[in-house]
């Protein structure tokens, strides 16, 4: 069996190219793919830890279960608010959205 | 009726009530209302009377509980009660019927009647009353009708200032009558009249106690009866209507303090000290009033200074020991007072004017005010066998019993000037040639609703006298009296002394004024400064105002400027400190908090302008804020070691 | 039913919130009816009151936090009863009078019933807890009150007001945490606290701190300068319930905490408070008489006349502290009537200032009259309920004080003096053009000010009406203070 390290090595690097993705792509749809990566770097890392620490208890599969629920419903709320931005903007270009300025 | 005397009291505050509510729908037909409500108090009186020579009455009734002490509602009719309320009843009835004609087509007619009636009903309140307690309570009632009827012209301001100057000068009195009655009080346990005399008369008190209670008794008497040196409300009160001065301001209310003095006389007796005051102060100011009087020029003036140096008499005869003389001369004072005033009054009505310059010759234009006027004159000069000769007698026959000579001497040169300054009255008024001829072609006789009462008073002034003379074998002394009555010896000496004075007085009026002996002119410039000091009354006034009114004035200014910047000023001051400490405190001063607030808000604006420029609004410049702050906090986790 | 006292004005301060913002009138008619509510609830008590039982009536007592000892205790006895009967007069007599307020009327009609639910809670608590509550209650709705519907300076007032106030309760909450740690007994009842004896140190600094917080109330010189900013910025109304009932909070917590709590600390600090009280009677009269805002003068006279108050309660006999209960009841009548009054004036003539006024008897006579009435009850005129409080107080105090109550007895001549002063200056004179054809007294205005012209009369004629509800509670208070 592969030991713990190779997966939390994968893990990592799945987490920092989501974090790239997400912090210096424009595209909103990219970000939002690169949070995906991120969540599921998560879900790497704790089906990873759930199965090489606790083998007997599924606790860390049902977390990551959860995360992958939320992270649909991240998806579609997140894809709504693109679709609007895009309509309002006339492009999914993240840069261009400035309404938080103080 | 004499069991229930107190509803002779109550019947005008009923009259009162309904003119009050109706005066719009009963218009001057309120008269009526007033005159019908003083007409069956007057019967009533009479009844009470007539039971009273039988004998005395006393009922009290529980009125309040106040913590352990009771306060007692009760009525008496004693004789000098019955006396009371016969020359109250009688003078406000004729007053009554006398305005009916004089106030016609007054503005505020209705308000004038509900004034008289109130009036009324809180003086028979008073001399009905048997406790303290409730002689205050009808004394500041009359205090308050005086105000009301002295400023009744209150778009006046010599009317309203006079109102206001009345009732602060009497309240100063009546603030002694309020500390006497507590004082009192806290020695007896009793605010009756008689449980105190007696308690007195036992023993039980400290002598000086009852000596100073007896003088803060007194004081309320001063004040409300215009003795010096609370004297000068008086004079000024004639700003309000002539028949309202005569009842109030002449016949009865201010005689209630020498009614005070003698209904607490079981207190005065108890200590000559205080009774020594008393008739000091009233001779001097029976003197003092009566040397003014003499060179006043309004007719409503010279009697108000008579009034106050009449009540001054009073106040002698009850100083020197003789109760009955005080209330003798109260009581023809009240006739033959409140019959030259509403004489005064009709003269007013035919001439428009108060000013005796502007009169003269009158006497053939208004002859029945003419001949009631002289009779009242005549009582008042003390000419026998008017009543006012019998009961001055009285007086003078106390004054030169007492141990004072001194008493005796100031009373017999009262009675000289009161002579002379009443003859000069009549002869300026009703003798001579007319002055104004534009006014005296206009005077006419005034209507019978206003002769009618002076010739009833006329009678009442004339013959008044009669009971307290010889003739009728001292029947006054002998009804109204203070314990067994120990009046003295008559005197043909004093008889004598005090008719010559007045013949003296009235001879030498004659003189000035009739004949000219004398240039009226020439006596003045070569007696000016003494003229001057009279004509300004003694610059009394001048000198109240000077000291007491601005006084007061200056310190309530005082006390409002420290209030407004010392106090405050400090107030803001503590918050200004307290800012500095914290912020809440440093609310409190306007500028202070207006700094502080700006200052804060200039600082969070001055860090809000440097943190805006973190905000770009750029999504992804957050998303690495965050993150980098997560690194941070986790390369912290691990150098701490937590 | 002292509870429906309380909850019935909270219920009808929500239900005025139901009602939509626009209906002015809607939310003025619930105002008034859920204000008359508890005044006929007292009209009933009153007739239940048994005037010859000692101690509490009405109890009602249900555990709160029982771990603390924190009750739910509701009574009340002689000393508050009269409060109470005031406060639901007064408060809803504001409300009848407020009907004129013109903007954001839902959330004025919705303080004032809340007001209202205060001031009843501070005189019917019976538990430190409950009373504390109430008290810091009073302050939230009177804050806005002053500072939205108030005149121009109003922000000021109601900052100083609120920060007085509030500083004053602070130190009081510690007074009260004191008694309840130092008497151990785990209870915030008020009657068992009172029953408990205190060292005389402890008392002594106990009181001080409680002092404080009723002193500001009251208000004693000289913490008394927030009281002529928030009368003369509140609104009319306001100033009728502040002058009517919240500065009778203060001296009903010296008569129901410190006083029965604190009986040697009272006796000890005697003679100070009665110079307090001294200087309040002389000090208000002078200062209202150099006043030219005619609402300031107001404002003036209540101070001097609490002093009155204060001089009883330090006597301490039952004639005294009679005299300084009844005086709290008689001036709530006054001077909330003379509030009202001047409001009246100056929703006429748009200005308080003495010197531009004048000739109101001639222009407004109605309101002329009911003002001189309301002057002269208020500068203690015999037959009227006045006169009854300062004569019991003078006579009370006179045994322990002479040199005071004479000093005292001149700020009667001083209050007569301003008074009178103003009268002339406001009412007499010749009538002046711009006044002339003023609306005189509405029916709706005069049916705020003629319950108080009532009940000064009555109360003057027949003190006995309330005496006989107060004495059992006073001769009580005064045989643990013991007298002097």
């Amino acid at each position: 069996m592969i030991p713990l390290f190779y997966v939390l090595v994968v893990s990592t690097l799945l987490f920092a190219l989501g974090v790239y993705g997400a912090l210096l792509s424009t595209n909103a749809i990219r970000i939002l793919m690169s949070i995906e990566m991120i969540l599921n770097a998560v879900n790497l890392n704790l089906v990873g830890f759930g199965r090489y620490i606790t083998p007997s208890d599924p606790r860390g599969q049902i977390f990551a279960i959860f995360v992958m629920t939320v992270a649909a419903a991240e998806a579609a709320v997140g894809l709504a608010i693109i679709l609007v931005i895009a309509r309002r903007y006339g492009a999914a270009a993240i840069d261009r959205v400035r309404m938080l300025k103080g | 009726m004499i069991e229930q005397a107190w509803i002779i009291a109550i019947i005008p505050i009923v009259a009162w009530l309904i003119i009050f509510l109706f005066a719009k729908a009963l218009k001057e037909k309120v008269a009526y209302v007033g005159i019908l409500a003083m007409g069956i108090s007057l019967l009533l009186s009479v009844l009470t009377f007539s039971e009273a020579l039988g004998g005395t009455v006393e009922k009290s009734f529980p009125w309040a509980v106040v913590g352990d002490i009771k306060i007692p509602v009760g009525f008496q009719v004693d004789p000098l009660t019955a006396v009371m309320l016969l020359v109250i009843t009688i003078v406000s009835l004729m007053v009554q019927i006398y305005s009916v004609g004089y106030m016609h087509g007054d503005v505020r007619y209705a308000k004038y009647y509900a004034i008289v009636s109130l009036f009324s009903a809180a003086m028979l309140g008073l001399v009905l009353a048997n406790n303290f307690f409730w002689l205050v309570l009808s004394w500041e009632i009359m205090g308050l009708s005086s105000y009301l009827l002295i400023s009744h012209w209150y778009e006046k301001p010599e009317a309203a200032a006079a109102g206001m100057k009345a009732f602060i000068t009497t309240r100063i009195g009546d603030i002694g009558l309020l500390l006497g009655t507590i004082m009192l009080f806290v020695y007896t346990h009793s605010f009756e009249f008689n449980v105190i005399a007696e308690k007195i008369h036992a023993g039980e008190i400290n002598q000086g106690i009852v000596t100073v209670a007896a003088l803060l008794v007194f004081a309320g008497g001063v004040g409300k009866s215009a003795q010096f040196p609370l004297h000068v409300w008086l004079p000024d009160a004639m700003a309000g209507p002539t028949p309202g001065s005569a009842l109030i301001h002449a016949a009865t209310m201010v005689a209630a303090g020498v009614y005070l003095v003698a209904r607490a006389y079981g207190i005065f007796v108890a200590t000559p000290y205080a009774l020594f005051w008393v008739a000091l102060i009233g001779g001097f100011t029976a003197l003092f009033a009566a040397t003014i009087a003499t060179v006043m020029t309004d007719i409503k003036k010279v009697l108000a200074y008579s009034t106050v140096s009449q009540l001054g008499y009073m106040m002698l005869g009850l100083g020197a020991g003789s109760y009955t003389a005080g209330i003798f001369h109260l009581m023809t004072h009240a006739f033959f007072k409140s019959l030259l005033f509403l004489g005064s009054g009709s003269v007013i009505h035919a001439v428009h004017s108060q000013e005796m310059h502007e009169m003269g010759g009158l006497r053939k234009k208004l002859p029945i005010t003419y001949w009631t006027f002289l009779i009242g004159t005549a009582a008042l000069a003390g000419i026998p066998p008017f009543s006012g000769f019998w009961s001055k007698d009285e007086i003078l026959l106390a004054a030169y019993r007492s141990p004072y000579p001194v008493l005796f001497w100031m009373g017999v040169a009262t009675a000289g000037l009161t002579a002379y300054y009443m003859t000069r009255a009549v002869i300026l008024t009703f003798f001579g040639q007319p002055r104004d001829h534009h006014k005296y072609e206009h005077a006419h006789e005034s209507p019978p609703v206003m002769t009618v009462p002076l010739v009833i008073l006329a009678t009442l002034a004339a013959v008044s006298g009669l009971p307290g003379s010889p003739f009728l074998h001292n029947a006054f002394g002998e009804f109204v009296k203070f314990g067994h009555g120990h009046e003295a010896e008559p005197s043909s000496f004093v008889m004598i002394i005090a008719i010559s004075a007045a013949l003296l007085g009235v001879l030498a009026g004659v003189a000035i004024y009739g004949y000219k002996v004398i240039s009226r002119e020439k006596a003045i410039r070569s007696w000016r400064p003494l003229y001057l000091v009279l004509k300004n009354k003694y610059y009394v006034d001048e000198f109240y105002m000077a000291i007491f009114v601005r006084g007061t004035v200056l310190l309530a200014e005082i006390v409002g400027f420290f209030d407004r910047y010392i106090i405050d000023g400090l107030v803001n001051l503590v918050g200004w400190l307290g800012m500095q400490l914290s912020f809440l405190s440093g609310l409190f001063d306007k500028y202070v908090i207006d700094g502080m607030v700006n200052g804060v808000a200039a600082i969070t604006m001055a860090l809000g302008n440097s943190a805006r420029r973190l905000q770009t609004g750029f999504v992804q410049s957050y998303a690495i804020t965050l993150f980098a702050g997560v690194v941070i906090g986790l390369i912290l986790i691990q150098l701490i070691g937590g | 039913m002292l509870s429906s006292l309380i909850f019935i004005p909270l219920l009808g301060s929500l239900a005025i919130l139901l009602v939509p913002r626009e209906q002015d009138r809607t939310v003025k008619w619930v105002g008034t009816i859920f204000g008359l509510i508890p005044l006929l609830i007292v009209a009933y008590l009153w007739g239940q009151y048994s005037y010859s039982a000692q101690g509490m009536q009405f109890v009602e007592h249900y555990d709160w936090i029982p771990s603390l000892g924190i009750s739910y205790y509701l009574g009340t006895d002689g000393l508050s009863f009269p409060m109470v009967i005031l406060t639901a007069l007064i408060s809803f007599l504001a409300i009848l009078a407020s009907w004129n307020i013109k903007n954001r009327v839902k959330d004025y009609f919705f303080l004032m019933l809340l007001l209202e639910t205060g001031m009843m809670g501070v005189f019917v608590a019976l538990d430190y807890v409950l009373f504390y509550v109430f008290w810091e209650l009073v302050l939230v709705p009177m804050y806005f009150l002053i500072g939205i519907w108030g005149g121009p300076r109003r922000e000021y007032a109601a900052i100083k007001f609120f920060l007085y106030t509030l500083i004053g309760s602070v130190i009081m909450l510690v007074g009260i945490l004191a008694l309840y740690f130092n008497a151990g007994l785990n209870t915030f009842d008020m009657l068992a606290l009172a029953k408990h004896k205190f060292a005389p140190a402890f008392q002594f600094w106990v009181f001080l701190a409680l002092f404080f917080g009723f002193a500001v109330k009251v208000p004693v010189f000289p913490f008394h300068t927030w009281l002529p900013d928030a009368h003369v910025e509140a609104p009319t109304a306001v100033s009728a319930i502040l002058a009517g009932v919240l500065l009778k909070m203060g001296t009903y917590g010296f008569l129901r905490v410190s006083h029965p709590t604190l009986p040697e600390a009272a006796k000890a600090l005697a003679v100070p408070i009665a110079i307090l009280g001294l200087i309040n009677i002389i000090y208000g009269a002078l200062a209202a008489m150099a006043q030219k805002d005619l609402k300031k003068l107001v404002a003036y006279s209540s101070i001097s006349h609490m002093g009155f108050t204060l001089l009883g309660l330090a006597a301490m006999t039952p004639v005294a502290i009679q005299g300084a209960a009844f005086q709290m009841f008689s001036h709530g009548l006054i001077s909330a009537m003379l509030f009202l009054l001047v409001g009246m004036i100056y929703d006429r003539a748009h200005t308080r200032e003495i010197a531009k006024l004048g000739g109101l008897f001639n222009t407004i006579p109605t309101i002329a009259v009911i003002l001189a009435f309301a002057s002269f009850a208020s500068l203690g005129l015999p037959g009227l309920s006045g006169f009854v409080a300062e004569f019991l107080v003078f006579l009370g105090s006179f045994g322990a004080y002479r040199t005071f109550v004479i000093i005292a007895t001149s700020g009667v001549v001083f209050t007569a003096g301003y008074y009178l002063w103003m009268i002339q200056r406001v009412l007499m004179g010749e009538a002046k053009k711009e006044y002339l054809g003023l609306p005189d007294i509405t029916a709706r205005e005069l049916g705020t000010v003629v319950p108080l012209m009532i009940f000064t009369t009555l109360l003057g004629l027949f003190p006995s009406l309330l005496m006989d509800i107060m004495n059992p509670a006073i001769l009580g208070l005064v045989a643990k203070v013991g007298g002097m």
